[in-house]
């Protein structure tokens, strides 16, 4: 099948959007096709000729008909192919490997619940978020400020990082290699160059970067940047659980 | 009914006068139009308005499109260019787009398409033209502040758009602006639903209006239901921002995404109050130009109801990407706007179907508009799939859908233009110079959008003001900035062609042998539109009047003809 564009992307959840991209695209090429054809039909072929007045028909109740009742049954059929995809992409399956994201003007700090690990950079110096291929890794997604979008193009997919709001989900790479991520919601000046990077790496390879913080020095910065993330957060919610919407 | 026919013996009907003559005692010139509450005067001021918006925003989209033409753009700073995107978008919509329809052509069109000698509420017209014209300029005014314009997007999402991260009086401004530009929207609805409840001529029922009427009719409707929501959220908004309430603050204990819901409970109905009015210019041009009636005008009319009905159930398509929405909801309910939709599509190939096509400028923009539209309607089609939305939410594949969209919507409002101008100013715009114009519009349309679908497919996200990162996206946005520089050609084309054209081709009273009443009034209308009506028995009654004998081909059952023995009803 042609792709129509995009691609199958790096993640289970990326191959059943890109699937699902080429139905939809079949069924717009061949009902675009199809009305753009009878657009130039009609066009080329009724152009006026003489003074003549034609039929004045107004009604055909059977084609009237027809052309309402194929467009629901296309609409339902449709409709069942992204209910399959959406429940696959916004199943929260067990997870191995939690990372805490937290976006805020203008970059991104990543850290890994149960170990040292912390990234955090701003605008064009790109924070990458390592993790495991072939591993459920679960994302806590939450925003410091304003709204963020967390948009991964070899995902194909993209959430909107809320303050006051835990977004989760869940992403299963398989494929190893670097991807390159963006702010996709305008969140002020610098907006244009939140930049950020997912590395995706082998197993022991994660092992091993994640060993490179058991040292003094990284844990203390491990902690002082969860103390720091805790009040910020919690100067956004005096009083309140962040609450969790990540399913549906 | 009964009143007109025992009436008297109908007094002579006086000599058609032009346009305004009766009013000598009135003031004329700047006092005149500064003074006018008739609907004629004020919907021309709404169009030379709006279009000078369409123009403005225009001239910020071309800005926009050179910067991007290079991947470090540097025309305009970081800054600036979140002003301009803002008003550009800001513009289009609020001061273009929205006012152009149900401001300009509905209070031209549609009291002479319904046999009505003005709108319901005429002082009330007035003032919907003076706070529109004002909240523009207020909303504008923005540019001349120390902080420079708005500059959180037109959609002002908080908590961006809170005192903190938006310090400045342009953000006050556009807030203003809108809310001004917004009650005039809002009485205008009263105005026009009023007018089509009440003043429509003996003999025009429901299922004779033309379908711009009913559209327009619809369009009221929804504006009645969207737009109050809007004004609540700015006041909501300003609140926040100055008087220290906390409705979208999270600190505060108020919830951000409620903005949302409340922008979009007004934004997606406010698509299509953008919209039907364009359906509605587009399917009259269609059928006169085709020399049939509107094919399936029932269900026309069903079609729009339903989009209508449909619309304010699918706000949170806008919202996917929240996490906190009910996907598959929404998502069906943005689905099955495709149906009505299709139907729309359908029945304009139907009209056309077997017609006798002129290619007049009108008839041509309309063609542009249908093939625009399918293109914006089917990648519509993808964007109300949660899956597919949260791949190509707030890239350019976006921006491109909603381009092709609204800029079918302009061509259609240019087929209007060239369709009804004649109508208020009495004279033909040079149809040559009109043709260059649509193919200019027309291709440079195309150029313009397709690129941005490849862009946002391949990652390009919107609203930034450079891509450093991606510089093989330099020669698609070079395509894209050359479609946006033919379509900026076609609207100097427009221009020069409204010099060119200035009082030199009479227009006549119907030159295009057109179908609806306010064809069979003279051009310009006098002040109080008509000295005579035919007799109204379908929803084409000048056809009727002027080719006795080619009535719509009868469907089922047809009424009876009323026994109105005269051919003219005059007016009492």
């Amino acid at each position: 099948m042609p792709s129509f564009g995009a691609s199958p992307g790096a993640t289970s959840s990326s191959r059943s959007v890109f699937h699902l991209w080429q139905w939809f695209s079949i069924g717009a090429v061949i009902v675009g096709g199809i009305t753009l054809l009878l657009i130039i039909w009609a066009v080329l072929r009724y152009r006026r000729k003489g003074d003549n007045i034609p039929k004045q028909s107004q009604y055909h109740v059977p084609l009237e008909t027809i052309y309402t009742i194929i467009p629901i049954i296309i609409v339902f059929a449709l409709f069942a192919g992204t209910l399959v995809v959406e429940n696959k992409e916004t199943a929260n399956p067990r997870t191995n490997v939690t990372i805490d994201v937290l976006a805020f003007q203008w970059g991104w700090k990543f850290t890994y619940p149960g170990s040292n690990a912390l990234v955090y950079g701003q605008t064009t110096q790109d924070p990458v978020m390592e993790f495991p291929v072939n591993t459920n890794v679960h994302i806590n997604l939450r925003s410091s400020d304003v709204i963020h979008g967390f948009y991964v193009h070899a995902f194909n997919f993209s959430r909107y990082a809320l303050p006051g709001v835990l977004n989760q989900f869940t992403i299963r790479a398989q494929s190893t290699g670097t991807y390159f991520g963006q702010c996709t919601q305008l969140c002020g000046l610098y907006h244009s160059l939140m930049w950020f990077r997912v590395k995706v790496v082998s197993q022991s390879q994660y092992h091993a970067w994640l060993q490179t913080f058991n040292n003094p020095t990284a844990e203390a910065a491990a902690k002082a940047a969860a103390t720091a993330t805790k009040q910020q957060l919690s100067t956004l919610v005096p009083s309140k659980q962040t609450s969790s919407h990540g399913d549906n | 009914m009964t009143d007109l026919l025992e009436a008297p013996a109908p007094a002579p009907i006086p000599a058609p006068v032009p346009a305004h003559e009766e009013e000598h005692h009135g003031p004329t010139g700047i006092l005149k139009w500064m003074t006018s509450t008739d609907h004629k005067v004020i919907g021309l001021s709404y169009t030379v308005t709006s279009v000078i918006m369409l123009v403005i925003g225009g001239i910020f989209a071309e800005i926009i499109r050179v910067q991007l033409s290079t991947p470090n753009g540097s025309l305009v700073s970081l800054a600036q260019y979140n002003e301009l995107f803002t008003m550009h978008g800001s513009v289009m919509i609020y001061l273009f787009a929205g006012p152009f329809a149900f401001g300009a052509l509905a209070n031209i069109v549609v009291p002479l398409q319904i046999g009505a000698p003005d709108m319901a509420f005429p002082r009330l017209n007035a003032m919907s033209y003076w706070l529109y014209l004002f909240g523009s300029i207020t909303m504008l005014s923005g540019f001349f502040t120390a902080g420079g314009a708005a500059n959180f997007g037109w959609v002002a999402y908080a908590p961006l758009s809170n005192s903190i991260n938006t310090p400045g009086a342009g953000a006050d401004l556009w807030i203003g602006g809108l809310l001004l530009t917004g009650f005039s929207a809002i009485f205008t609805g009263v105005n026009l639903c009023a007018t089509v409840f009440y003043l429509r001529a003996p003999g025009m029922t429901m299922f004779r209006m033309p379908i711009f009427t009913w559209n327009l009719m619809v369009t009221a409707i929804l504006i009645l239901l969207a737009f109050p929501v809007l004004t609540a959220g700015l006041v909501m908004l300003y609140c926040d921002r100055h008087f220290g309430t906390h409705i979208f603050s999270v600190a505060g204990g108020g919830v951000p995404v409620l903005w949302q819901h409340i922008f979009w409970f007004w934004g997606h109905p406010e698509v299509y109050i953008l919209a039907l009015p364009f359906f509605g210019m587009v399917t009259e041009i269609i059928a006169v130009f085709s020399r049939k009636p509107v094919f399936g005008y029932k269900g026309m009319v069903f079609a729009t109801l339903s989009i209508a009905a449909l619309s304010l159930g699918v706000w949170a398509h806008h919202m996917f990407t929240t996490g906190v929405v009910l996907l598959p909801f929404f998502s069906i309910m943005s689905l099955l706007i495709a149906v009505p939709t299709g139907i729309k599509m359908f029945n304009w190939i139907g009209t056309m179907w077997r017609g006798e096509i002129w290619f007049s400028t009108a008839m041509l923009m309309a063609i542009g508009f249908l093939i625009t539209f399918l293109v914006g309607g089917l990648t519509g089609i993808y964007l109300a799939s949660p899956p597919l939305d949260f791949f190509t939410h707030d890239t350019y594949f976006v921006v491109a859908h909603f381009h092709s969209i609204v800029m079918a919507l302009v061509l259609g409002g240019m087929a209007g233009l060239y369709y009804w101008g004649p109508k208020i100013t009495g004279y033909l715009l040079n149809e040559t110079i009109g043709k260059i114009q649509f193919w200019f519009l027309f291709i440079g349309t195309q150029v313009f959008t397709i690129p941005l679908y490849i862009l946002g497919l391949e990652g390009m996200p919107r609203r930034v003001a450079m891509y450093a990162h991606d510089p093989q996206w330099k020669l698609l946005n070079d395509v894209s900035t050359l479609g946006a520089i033919l379509i900026g050609v076609s609207t100097v084309l427009f221009v020069v062609n409204i010099v060119v054209s200035w009082k030199k081709y009479p227009a006549g009273d119907n030159p295009w042998d057109a179908h609806t009443l306010e064809w069979f009034t003279t051009s310009p209308p006098p002040h109080h539109n008509f000295y005579r009506l035919p007799q109204i028995r379908s929803e084409r009654p000048t056809w009727d009047y002027n080719h006795p004998g080619h009535q719509a081909a009868p469907h089922g059952h047809h009424p009876a003809p009323d026994a109105v023995p005269a051919d003219e009803v005059p007016v009492p």
